[in-house]
């Protein structure tokens, strides 16, 4: 029992992993909801983010409901199972995607990994370090919801991308996370996605909702001030859904469709932002 | 096609149905009518056996292999669904002492009395079943969090508060201890881990002292009926000028609040 604490000395009773000493250029991509296409984003972001020059690598983090795999169409034979069970090393479970970035997928059998232990955190930390070295950018595309697997995943990231569409069932959870991170994580800066928008600027309006309520409900409760950076809309697309079904990038199938363009667009903010702050 | 089909017809006369006829018998079943024709003689009594195969014999809850499907299906839908949805595992205090004072038969009476009780206290969508012994279970789909720790107790004290009659006329009372898990949202768990965990809440409800309740606590998702209204109530007006007014300069006009911090 004793190694429990080792892992994050900085967890405290009551704080659901407060973020580590950030582990340096990781984004962490995650949603209240399920379905509102977390995964798509990831995988095509790390594509627009390749395309741009950037050595990135996404890192299948929902361990419970993993699909990354799917939406990629790879099923590599290695996998973050066999490094968490010590049959491969990192080197061999890191596979090259599709859209030329790398990519370390959770596989199956990951699920009795759904339960936070203290080897399955520990496990996590030593992949995350040993990884980050190698890369420009790391994408952690974490479960939806904020089981403790999820939070612990996000604390991991020195920065993090709430996606949500505008249906009230993806805004109330997404409230419902931005508040367990602002609360327990301690975050200040939460990025926003606002996936399948009908009309330009519904995210953005999205977007200010929420920070509205978060400032009455939350921020007055505490001293600091969060703030929700708006990243950008992707528009519904018929595209995507044919992407999708095609089990295909969708910033490869066709490159020049409106919810393709708005992901490269989300890329660039990425890069100045995460990649190259002092610009 | 008539040749390959042929070889599925079966003579009635062929069948040793006798032992199936038999414990349909011994079970309280009515037989089915063989002058109805032979495919529904046949359909009848595979659907009856069917039914006894997934029923627990003492108690006529369901058995333990009715319970891992629903177990099964239930993982499924939370992991598509992200409803939550709680496993509830109940064991009878010191059982073994009614067994060893009273004698097996009223230890029998006693397990259902403790059934009827269960089922009465559910909602028709729900599953309890017998999970071996003087273990129940019950799956609760669509469970709110609060609703779970409520309807934990009224079992608890429903099964509290039956006096279950003896031959000798005494009354006997017994108490249970409820251990309680939601599947985690989301996420397709196994049933062995979702079992695991409603089991650690047990063994926490038994060291505490028994005729109690623990339920695996959850991260608070609570957002209030105040922050939906505020969250939706300018968007689900759908006013396009009001959103014009947000996208062009970050200030919602319509809604009068101030100015925010956007980029």
């Amino acid at each position: 029992m004793n190694h429990a604490h080792k892992d994050n000395p900085q967890a405290s009773p009551g704080e659901l992993f407060p973020p580590l000493k950030p582990l340096g250029k990781v984004l962490a991509v995650t949603s209240g909801k399920g379905g509102v296409g977390k995964t798509f984003v990831s995988a095509n972001l790390a594509a627009a983010l390749a395309k741009r020059g950037h050595k990135v690598l996404v890192l299948d983090a929902d361990l419970g409901l993993a699909n990354l795999d799917v939406v990629l169409n790879l099923y590599p034979k290695i996998t973050l199972h066999d490094v968490f069970t010590g049959k491969a090393t990192l080197e061999e479970a890191v596979v090259k995607a599709p859209g030329g970035f790398s990519v370390l997928l959770a596989g199956s059998g990951m699920v009795e990994y759904s339960r936070l232990t203290p080897n399955v955190r520990e496990d996590f930390l030593r992949i995350m370090t040993g990884l980050l070295p190698h890369y420009d950018i790391v994408l952690l595309d974490t479960g939806a919801g904020i089981s403790d697997v999820v939070l612990f995943a996000v604390s991991l990231a020195s920065e993090v991308l709430v996606v949500a569409t505008p249906e009230p069932t993806s805004l109330t959870d997404a409230y419902a996370t931005i508040k367990v991170l602002v609360g327990e994580q301690k975050r200040r800066i939460i990025r926003m996605v606002i996936n399948q928008t009908a009309r330009m600027g519904d995210g953005r309006a999205i977007t200010s909702q929420l920070q509205q309520v978060l400032d009455r409900f939350v921020v007055a409760k505490t001293d600091e001030k969060v703030r929700l950076v708006h990243l950008g809309d992707i528009p519904g697309d018929i595209s995507v859904r044919q992407a999708v079904m095609r089990r295909q990038l969708l910033i490869q199938s066709t490159p020049g469709c409106p919810a393709a363009l708005a992901i490269s667009q989300l890329a660039a903010k990425i890069e100045d932002t995460l990649i190259h702050p002092s610009k | 096609m008539t040749s390959s089909s042929a070889s599925f017809l079966v003579d009635l006369r062929e069948l040793k149905l006798d032992d199936a006829r038999a414990l349909l018998e011994h079970s309280a079943q009515t037989l089915p009518d063989p002058a109805a024709g032979a495919t529904s003689y046949l359909q009848t009594m595979i659907d009856k056996l069917g039914e006894l195969s997934l029923k627990d014999p003492l108690t006529g809850l369901a058995n333990r292999r009715y319970f891992q499907n629903v177990l099964m299906r239930e993982i499924e839908m939370v992991a598509r669904s992200g409803e939550p949805a709680l496993l509830l595992m109940l064991d009878i205090d010191h059982f073994k002492k009614v067994n060893d004072t009273h004698g097996h038969p009223v230890g029998d009476l006693v397990l259902q009395g403790v059934a009827k009780a269960l089922a009465s206290c559910v909602r028709p969508m729900d599953t309890v079943a017998r999970f071996g012994g003087e273990e129940f279970v019950i799956i609760l789909p669509s469970c709110q969090g609060l609703y779970g720790q409520q309807v934990a107790e009224r079992i608890r004290e429903t099964v509290g508060a039956l006096a279950q009659p003896l031959p000798t006329g005494e009354h006997l009372k017994v108490t249970i201890s409820i251990g309680g898990a939601y599947a985690p949202r989301w996420v397709r768990s196994t049933p062995e881990l979702w079992l695991d965990r409603a089991d650690i809440e047990l063994y926490r409800a038994k060291t505490e002292g028994r005729n109690r309740v623990c339920i695996e606590p959850q991260p608070m998702l609570a957002v209030s009926a105040e922050e939906k209204n505020l969250l939706f109530g300018p968007l689900s007006l759908g006013d396009p000028a009001w959103i014009e007014s947000i996208a062009n300069d970050g200030s919602a006009s319509s809604s009068g609040a101030a100015s925010n911090s956007l980029n």
